[in-house]
């Protein structure tokens, strides 16, 4: 049953990766079933941008049930919510009205809550899955809100309606929607600060539902965020675009620092997924802003990068939770500071993982570089907005960028140095062993993917390009030169990622097959060197707390480190030590600041409205009363 | 056609083989800066040729990333060769990459060298990757910025197209602006390539170090390349400086004649950047590995103040 069940996932996933590459090739299709429901019944509608979201959730889920089928045990339980959970994922960019919208987005949350919770045993699930919910609600509601004002106002509740509508309302209207509709999806896709739950929910579903959840269900956030600021509410003011930039670049560089820091090695990928979102979101409100500046052919440019990044990153972010799955189904844990050794244990995981990590540390050629470069030339044109304000916005947005391209870096160094390279930190690390067959399949599938996504980008931009000309209404200034060249507005800038991938590997043939052929090749084996030791153990690594120390100490202001010692003496003497406890945590800005505030408020008002809740029948029949007279007299 | 393959073969010997030789000049100079008689420039030629002469030994610890980083690092610095303006202004790779390529070309490197730090799995090794990949991340908003400044007066971001913008109206070099993103890569240019203030090239007491404390589990050919490459990042870095800030007799077509004037205007233009490094790393000392940061906060300031300068006066 539960093959079936994956098999069948993957079947929903291929069919529905295949409808999305029409939908983006222009395979326009609408399927409509009023009477299904009220308040407009069941509306589907695929066009280009929708195309471009099914696609990357049908292949995204295609690896992720293949993974699920290697180990069908540890799968068993939550299948049903799977299914559920890959289903509406890939209904929710094809709604065409907004009660099939809603009801699809509430049965992804409520899909993925049950994921969240597989583990009913361990207290850390249960809280990430309290937290998830309460705030995936509190998104909810921003959208019902939204939506139902803009219905309102529009007068119906179908997206063709409100896009014929929107440009008639008042600005002050629009603003309202708009800012409402933001937040619901902003705390979908993660944008800090309303990623409190993100780093909790992620780590605690099983890692094939991780990978979907960080791969694509966020991915959904962003989806809606490119509909509300350039599709459903027509043109906007500029500072819609500002704030997405903004925020995006605000979350890129909050999640990468995160993640440099965690020890928990599916924490460290979901951190890294909104710095991702916030790279996408940063493409995205420069696309935004060159729109309302009237300048929509660098607007396309913006969009085509974020959708582009928005691609890659689900290609590799899949790939790397699949393969952190792969690493706590052969050790059983999920801290780096217990791992290591394993790329001679798990030789097959340790190469996909790594080019998942060169992708996601934006190296070139693989996928996460290009995009990244294509983000880079969307905010380098803005000089032609003739606002210093805005060129200060678009220039903190590059330095943003390129702080958390460096640190992104030296994030994966960490992560994979750390869990995979030298000597195994614990025993389950040194007893690990490579994964079955078909995770390795969904694995390699995913790395190839990931190459593929990186050398194919003449193929792929200009698909991608189509879609942002399709929302957009003009053409966007990217074209194709000889040998595979990518030029950016005319002479602005030119890639070609083949031509590079093709450079690095004839050089390094050279200099390797130099050393070769002048009989250079060979080794000596030897230990390492370390002051003369006598012995090498696990103890002499560098660990993961140490190799973020730098990080720690330079950006101080955000983690805000706390020391704990603590120093055991014999209790005849204080010289003689028994066992000094050490902790260094950092203390979370999110938390501290807004979150705890905020629901100490929410505390504080709760207590004053209790005071009417006195338990006396008689008073609530009272409170009815005259619940009812306010009504009659205001009617 | 032959033209631009010949500026190809010339520009790879000049960084291949003339990288070590900046290094020698950049000692040599220094040494008769404090009095000494120093080495000849020519003898980290000799000590390439002697490493490589050397038996490698690898630790039994180490994978294969331990072993093929070494190629990754030339192969990153030989394809930064094509990319780079050094004795024309579009090299046969220019098309393919701009500034921002070849940042990243350098992380690839900087990735690659890190993970083989931690590979061996001594203490050393991973204090340097992790100094190392701190560094580089806080160097990158800088250079972005630096970039920017250029992309906004050249109107491309093509290594050749700014370089050739400037070239048309040379007093550009002298703008407010230029030089203050001059003066921001510079520094930018002494922490990525392992100069003082941020890290000290001559020093091997592992607590201090950042690259060699990285690259010390390599030997024999093996540290050969890794150090032949990291003459490459600097010969290509101050190549960057000079022919992307004053960019004052790049040729922009490849014959002969013009080639032979590019390959000596660079080296000229090399000869004043190494000595202006000598004085710099003579007169300095090495900054405590956490007040590196300010001084790259202190460079990401003026490339803030390159680029306010040219919103305000375009």
């Amino acid at each position: 049953m539960t093959i079936v069940t994956y098999v069948l996932a993957t079947v929903v996933g291929l069919a529905a990766g295949f409808a999305g590459v029409g939908g983006m090739l222009g395979v326009g299709m609408s399927w409509r079933l009023p009477a299904l429901l009220p308040l407009g019944g069941v509306s589907l509608v695929l066009d280009p941008l929708a195309g471009v979201f099914l696609a990357m959730i049908g292949f995204a889920a295609v690896p992720a049930s293949l993974y699920a089928l290697g180990d069908p045990r540890q799968a068993r339980r939550g299948r049903g919510a799977y299914l559920l959970f890959v289903g509406a994922m890939a209904v929710v960019p094809l709604a065409g009205n907004a009660l099939t919208f809603l009801l699809a987005w509430e049965l992804m949350s409520l899909a993925s809550y049950m994921l969240v919770v597989h583990d009913r045993e361990a207290r850390e699930a249960i809280r990430a899955a309290w937290v998830y919910a309460v705030m995936t609600h509190a998104g909810v509601v921003c959208l019902i809100a939204g939506m139902l004002l803009l219905g309102t106002w529009a007068g119906s509740f179908e997206v063709d309606a409100w896009r014929v509508a929107a440009p008639g309302l008042a600005a002050g209207s629009r603003n309202l929607v708009w800012t409402l509709l933001a937040l619901g999806f902003a705390v979908k896709a993660g944008v800090v600060p309303l990623h409190v739950w993100l780093p909790l929910a992620h780590p605690a579903a099983p890692s094939h539902v991780s990978a979907l959840m960080s791969g694509v269900m966020i991915k959904l956030g962003v989806y809606g965020l490119i509909r509300i600021s350039l599709d459903w509410l027509g043109d906007g003011p500029l500072w819609w675009g500002a704030v997405i930039l903004l925020a995006g670049a605000v979350s890129a560089m909050v999640g990468v620092l995160s993640a440099i820091v965690d020890r928990d090695l599916k924490r460290v990928l979901a951190f890294s997924s909104i710095e991702n979102v916030g790279i996408i979101l940063i493409g995205l409100g420069a696309g935004v802003l060159y729109h309302a500046a009237g300048l929509p052919a660098l607007a396309v440019i913006g969009l085509t990068a974020a959708l582009y990044h928005a691609v890659n990153h689900t290609a590799f972010k899949t790939l790397l939770f699949l393969g952190a799955g792969a690493v706590v189904h052969a050790t059983g844990t999920r801290d780096m500071e217990a791992l290591g050794g394993l790329i001679k244990r798990m030789p097959w995981t340790t190469a996909c993982f790594l080019s998942g990590a060169v992708a996601a540390a934006a190296l070139p050629p693989l996928n996460g570089f290009v995009s990244e470069w294509l983000t880079f030339q969307a905010l380098l044109q803005n000089l032609l907005i003739e606002q210093p304000a805005v060129n200060l916005v678009f220039a903190l947005g590059i330095a943003a960028l390129a702080l958390t391209g460096g640190l992104a870096v030296a994030c994966f160094v960490r992560a994979f140095g750390i869990s995979f390279l030298a000597v195994p930190r614990s025993d389950a690390s040194a007893q690990a062993h490579e994964v079955p067959r078909a995770p390795r399949l969904a694995m390699t599938m995913l790395a190839v993917t990931c190459l593929a996504l990186g050398l194919g980008v003449t193929v792929i931009v200009p698909a991608l390009a189509r879609v942002g000309t399709d929302l957009v209404g003009v053409v966007g200034t990217l074209a194709l030169g000889d040998a595979l060249v990518l030029d950016v507005s005319g002479n602005f800038a030119s890639l070609s990622v083949p031509v590079i991938a093709v450079a690095l590997a004839l050089a390094g043939l050279g200099v390797f097959g130099g050393l070769v052929v002048t009989g250079r090749g060979r080794a000596r084996p030897y230990e390492t060197w370390s002051c003369g030791r006598m012995l090498q153990t696990p103890r002499m690594e560098y660990t993961a707390t140490a190799f973020a120390n730098p990080f720690k100490r330079v950006f101080d202001f955000f983690y805000r480190p706390v020391q704990q010692i603590d120093i055991a003496a014999h209790p005849a003497s204080r010289l003689f030590v028994q066992r000094i406890d050490y902790a260094n945590p950092t203390r979370s800005l999110f938390d501290d600041w807004l979150y705890r505030p905020l629901l100490a408020g929410v505390n504080r008002g709760v207590r004053v409205v209790r005071v009417l809740q006195s338990g006396s029948a008689n008073l609530y029949l009272t409170y009815i009363l005259l619940a009812l007279l306010v009504m009659l007299v205001f009617a | 056609m032959i033209g631009e393959l010949l500026a190809a073969v010339l520009q790879l010997v000049l960084v291949g083989l003339g990288a070590p030789l900046l290094i020698g000049i950049v000692r040599t100079l220094k040494a008769r800066l404090v009095g000494r008689r120093g080495p000849s420039p020519w003898q980290p030629y000799a000590d390439l040729r002697k490493l490589l002469g050397k038996e490698r030994v690898v630790s039994t610890t180490t994978s294969w990333i331990f072993a093929v980083t070494p190629t990754v690092l030339a192969a990153t610095m030989l394809v930064s060769a094509l990319i780079v303006p050094l004795v024309i202004s579009r090299p046969a790779l220019g098309f393919a990459g701009n500034v921002i390529v070849l940042m990243y070309l350098f992380l690839v490197g900087a990735f690659f060298l890190a993970l083989a730090g931690l590979d061996a799995g001594s203490a050393f090794g991973g204090m340097g990757s992790s100094r190392e990949v701190a560094v580089a991340a806080l160097a990158e908003p800088t250079i972005a910025l630096a970039v920017f400044a250029l992309a906004m007066r050249a109107g491309t971001i093509n290594l050749g197209g700014v370089v050739e913008r400037v070239s048309a109206d040379p007093w550009l070099a002298l703008a407010p602006g230029h030089l203050l993103a001059f003066a921001a890569f510079f520094i930018v240019m002494l922490a990525e390539t392992g100069r003082l203030p941020v890290d000290n090239p001559a020093t091997h007491l592992e607590l201090t170090m950042i690259h060699e404390a990285m690259v010390l589990e390599y030997s024999g050919p093996d540290l050969a390349i890794v150090e032949w490459a990291a003459a490459m990042k600097l010969f290509l870095f101050m190549s960057l400086l000079a022919n992307l800030f004053f960019p004052w007799g790049v040729p922009t077509d490849a014959g002969v004649a013009t080639l032979a004037v590019g390959a000596i205007v660079l080296a000229a233009k090399l000869t004043v950047l190494a000595g202006l490094l000598a004085v710099m790393e003579t007169a300095m000392a090495k900054l405590r590995l956490f007040r590196v940061p300010e001084l790259l906060a202190g460079s990401f300031a003026l490339a803030l103040l390159s680029v306010t300068s040219m919103f305000l006066l375009r």
